[in-house]
């Protein structure tokens, strides 16, 4: 079988390569997508530690995993609807330029 | 055959190889994500790369995350994503640079934490793949999950039932056309 480093370290990769997206995207479709990574990410440890753990049969790291994909949904979800609602009121979604809330 | 210098690695089985065609596809697509500075290839790279990441879950006998990962991933979010470009078109055109002021600092930042963590990954003594028990059948592994979601994961079930309901509603509260 494959060594479970191989797969952390896939999972460490999505991770870093989300995270840059998130915080160095214009776009803030493009930072959504990086945060879709980052949770890709994390669900492959989670089923890769379930894989190699000691009780296989309690599906703790599957479970775990659906919980987070359906969390994302609505994320994703919650995320897109406000981005088309920021579209909508400031014909923009450049992150740069939002920012209203700046003191 | 004249003698080596050095003794050869283990050749990789077949999974080892698997493995490997499916992280670099999954690599690749997700630098096009990170990189490319046209939305619609970001969204596309992000549909390969939801893919591979499902054939990461088969790889690991976890069939039933694999196909909602296809279904809730690449059918829904993806579609989601590449509407929401649609909708708001036009913003990236004529820019010189898809990244902001932070590009910089944030690729330092994701490189030096990649590294780390390689370094931690590598050198931590994990349980070997020897010791990885060997699964019951598919369907047994299914049946077992569709149990625990009436049983013993029934509260958390139904609060992401609520969950769901709750931010597709105010997804829409946002989204409507005032």
């Amino acid at each position: 079988m494959v060594p479970l480093n191989w797969y952390l370290i896939l999972a460490a990769f999505l991770f870093c390569a989300g995270l840059y997206a998130a915080l160095a995207r214009r776009n803030a479709v493009a930072a959504l997508m990086g945060i879709e990574l980052m949770l890709n990410a994390v669900n492959i440890n989670l089923v890769a530690f379930w894989r190699y753990g000691a009780a296989v049969e309690l599906l703790e790291g599957q479970m775990f995993a659906i919980f987070v994909i359906a969390v994302a949904a609505a994320e994703v979800a919650v995320g897109l609807a406000l981005v088309i609602s920021v579209y909508r009121g400031r014909r923009t979604i450049n992150l740069d330029e939002l920012d209203t809330l700046k003191g | 055959m004249p003698e080596l210098p050095f003794p050869l690695p283990p050749l990789p089985t077949v999974q080892q190889v698997v493995f490997i065609m499916l992280a670099l596809f999954t690599v690749v697509s997700a630098l096009i994500v990170v990189i490319a500075p046209n939305l619609y290839h970001n969204a596309l790279g992000l549909v390969a790369t939801f893919f591979g990441v499902a054939g990461i879950y088969a790889l690991l006998e976890a069939e039933f995350l694999a196909v909602s990962q296809v279904l809730i991933y690449v059918g829904a979010i993806s579609t989601l994503i590449i509407f929401a470009i649609m909708l708001t078109r036009g913003m990236m055109y004529g820019r010189t640079s898809s990244g902001n002021q932070n590009l910089l600092t944030a690729a330092i930042m994701s490189v030096l934490l990649f590294l780390v963590l390689w370094g931690v990954l590598v050198n931590v003594p994990w349980p070997g793949p020897e010791l990885a028990t060997v699964l019951a059948d598919g369907e047994v592994i299914i049946a077992t999950l569709g149990r625990f979601f009436v049983t013993s994961y029934l509260i958390p079930f139904e609060m992401m039932a609520l969950l769901l309901l709750v931010a597709l509603a105010g997804a829409l509260m946002l989204a409507r056309d005032r």
